[in-house]
């Protein structure tokens, strides 16, 4: 069980958030492998798919496929880690795809046909994620609506916006994007790495650090747990709800400057559907949906899993691409399922 | 001032009121800018115009918006429903098919398998995506968002897999007639959503079925102590939610003569749920209108041919969309309303009294 040692270290810093502590450390013991099985299950089979594939296509053993998954995911990764937060503190994302596409779009539309510089344009797009997303965490916390339709709706609005900036794809030919996608940081033998896939993995450092070791994290753990007793405790749980929305926005945007890196264009058509991408990374990766329980680094597992099931995929060759799709619904059925039933058994006990 | 009747009183509190006053003033716009938009007249055998139009395109959206009332009635969301339209709609296609053969000198139609069985095929298949969604909410107990969440990504990929991922082009006659076939001068689509409309409503409102939802969507603990059988309704109300996707995906893809695997449907479950709230459901389950569905359906029709008709570009509805379901939500809940009262009324009282 090696291979859940960095799903232990942070679960082992939340088990305080389960605040009353009444049983023994056998007992806690025991709590915390059954709220990590569904991580164990996650890189158990990441680890399994790995070794079938390098064992049935010569080629895929490499340093290099498996930086891929990194590298071609680096901007699901980022919005999902965002996404974990969400979840966590019992609420759902769904405007994360449309947040990708404005900017994009604001990116190839400042830079190219305003000729503002990258530089200025980045810090922008950033806070409008993050006022987005912060917008939308007020209107839930403070006129109890429902997240669900409250970022359906910002859905239609980001996208929407991206439509009055322009109906086509805007393509960027500016220097200083193309050079920041083109640079290649060598990490092992030919094997190289770019910029995207290091703030990538940057990101859910800060959100391990984030969700484990700091009150903002606890917090949003409590508030997925039970707002009513968070709210009860003296918690901040308002302005952690939030914070919540507004870190997710701000990594949608975040995403969003590592997607315009990838595709160096912005259209409103970008991220079609990334929210159930990086809402199945969440689940495969083990955080419940009910909120609060859930490790941020059990995300970047599951992002991993959806990479490989595409890279298995595109290796084969003979199956198409929307094998994905369904493989990925399956995926996420069996997660679900086992969800409930640890949920199911928690609740007897 | 004397105190309004009781009749303005009962109108003035109606739950469909607003709903109607919305339709009632897109349509006066509409007839403001366009001074031909009222005007029906009867054409090639059958009543053309705006109005027909309208209702026409927004049959499908009315038939998907009566199966997501009756499941957000029992505390549920099928998010679903656009892969549902998607997969209907490719089965069908790929079932009927269908080639060009000129016989004697007329286009003959030729089906690959008969139309009866192409459609029975598609809305038992919606039906089979039904029963998947409901047993995962009912029997296992998933939320219903993430229920059907599963069915929202897979059943693009199943679409994807009928039509293999091409664009399915149907050659067969007989099949346009569902979507863009006239029935005693009026779209037949059309009668197919009245059709629904009329049973369900019978159903709902004949039988103690309506009750028996809603008390699910209250309190569905209570509903199961109280002898409602809320597991096997519960199912039923996603295979009838399917059903209707199933329905409007025929409709749509004999309207168009071809069946799209990614993109047939697209986006339609969040136009179905704010059809819904439009119509004055809550989100929160219980209370359901299915009259105000259908307005609600009409309201988005309506509105989507004002945009067109006004001369704005048609990608500015997703952000018109956008506000209105932001108005709507805040004027459903009781906190913004509470905050208004208090914006509105305060200066107003400390001015007015005394």
């Amino acid at each position: 069980m090696s291979a859940v040692a960095p799903g232990q270290a942070p679960a082992g810093a939340a088990g305080p958030v389960a605040a009353a502590q009444p049983g023994t450390p056998a007992f806690a013991g025991a709590r915390l492998q059954r709220r990590s099985l569904p991580l164990q299950v996650t890189v158990s089979l990441f680890v399994l798919m790995a070794t079938l594939g390098s064992l049935a296509y010569p080629g895929f053993f490499s340093l290099q496929v498996f930086l891929n998954l990194l590298i071609d995911n680096a901007f699901l990764c980022v919005v999902a880690v965002g996404m974990t937060f969400v979840i966590l503190s019992g609420g759902i994302d769904l405007s994360v795809g449309s947040v990708i596409a404005l900017t994009t779009m604001v990116s190839a539309w400042l830079v190219e046909q305003h000729g503002w510089h990258p530089l200025a344009v980045i810090p922008l797009v950033l806070l409008m994620g993050t006022a987005f997303g912060g917008v939308m965490g007020l209107l839930i916390e403070r006129y109890r609506l429902q997240p669900f339709i409250v970022t359906l709706a910002g859905m239609f609005l980001a996208r929407g916006l991206c439509y009055v900036i322009s109906i086509d794809s805007i393509s960027i030919g500016n220097e200083f994007f193309s050079e920041l996608s083109f640079i290649r940081i060598p990490v092992w033998g030919d094997a190289t790495i770019t910029l995207s896939a290091l703030i990538a993995l940057a990101v859910v450092a800060a959100g391990v650090y984030l969700a484990h070791y700091t009150s903002f994290g606890r917090t949003v753990y409590a508030v997925g747990g039970n707002e009513q007793s968070a709210l009860l405790m003296g918690l901040p749980v308002r302005r952690t709800v939030i914070g919540v929305y507004a870190l997710s926005g701000f990594c949608s945007a975040l995403g969003g400057v590592l997607f315009t890196l990838y595709m160096l264009s912005g259209y409103g058509l970008h991220a079609l559907g990334l929210e159930l991408d990086a809402i199945a990374a969440v689940v495969i990766g083990g955080t419940l949906l009910t909120g609060g329980v859930g490790y941020v680094i059990g995300t970047l597992f599951g992002v991993m899993m959806l990479g490989i099931i595409q890279t298995l995929i595109a290796f084969d060759g003979t199956l198409s691409s929307w094998w994905t799709r369904i493989a990925v619904g399956a995926l996420l059925f069996v997660f679900c399922l086992m969800q409930r039933v640890l949920t199911a058994r928690g609740g007897t006990h | 001032m004397t105190s309004p009747s009781p009749t303005v009183q009962r109108v003035l509190h109606h739950r469909l009121l607003w709903p109607v006053v919305t339709l009632v003033l897109l349509l006066a716009l509409n007839a403001a800018f366009n001074p031909t938009f009222l005007h029906v007249e009867w054409r090639d055998g059958h009543l053309y115009g705006s109005l027909v139009d309208i209702l026409n395109r927004a049959a499908p959206l009315v038939l998907v918006a009566l199966g997501m009332t009756l499941v957000i009635a029992t505390r549920g969301i099928d998010i679903s429903v656009g892969a549902v339209v998607a997969i209907a709609a490719a089965l069908a296609a790929a079932l009927i098919g269908g080639s060009l053969v000129v016989k004697d000198g007329a286009a003959a139609d030729v089906s690959r398998f008969p139309m009866w069985l192409a459609i029975a095929a598609a809305l038992g298949a919606a039906l089979a995506c039904g029963l998947w969604n409901g047993l995962l909410v009912a029997r296992i107990g998933m939320q219903p968002i993430i229920a059907t969440l599963i069915l929202m990504v897979a059943g693009r990929g199943i679409a994807q897999l009928i039509t293999e991922g091409q664009i399915i082009t149907v050659y067969y006659t007989p099949y346009f007639f569902i979507g863009g076939g006239y029935l005693l001068g009026l779209p037949f689509a059309l009668f197919i959503a009245a059709a629904v409309f009329a049973l369900l409503y019978l159903a709902v409102t004949r039988s103690a079925l309506g009750l028996f939802i809603q008390s699910i969507g209250i309190n569905p603990a209570a509903a199961r102590l109280a002898g409602v059988k809320a597991r096997r309704l519960t199912v039923g109300v996603y295979m009838l939610c399917a059903f209707c996707a199933g329905l409007a995906g025929l409709i749509i893809s004999s309207n168009v003569k071809s069946a799209d695997g990614n993109n047939a449907g697209q986006l339609l479950e969040l136009d179905a749920i704010l059809a819904v709230t439009l119509g004055g459901t809550s989100l929160t389950g219980g209370r359901f209108s299915l009259l105000g569905s259908v307005i609600g359906a009409l309201i988005i029709q309506t509105l989507t041919y004002a945009i067109y008709s006004l001369g704005v570009p048609p990608e500015i509805n997703l952000v018109v969309k956008a506000v209105v379901v932001f108005a709507v939500m805040l004027l459903q809940s009781p906190e913004f309303r509470a905050e208004m009262r208090r914006l509105v009324f305060r200066p107003a009282a400390a001015g007015g009294a005394q």
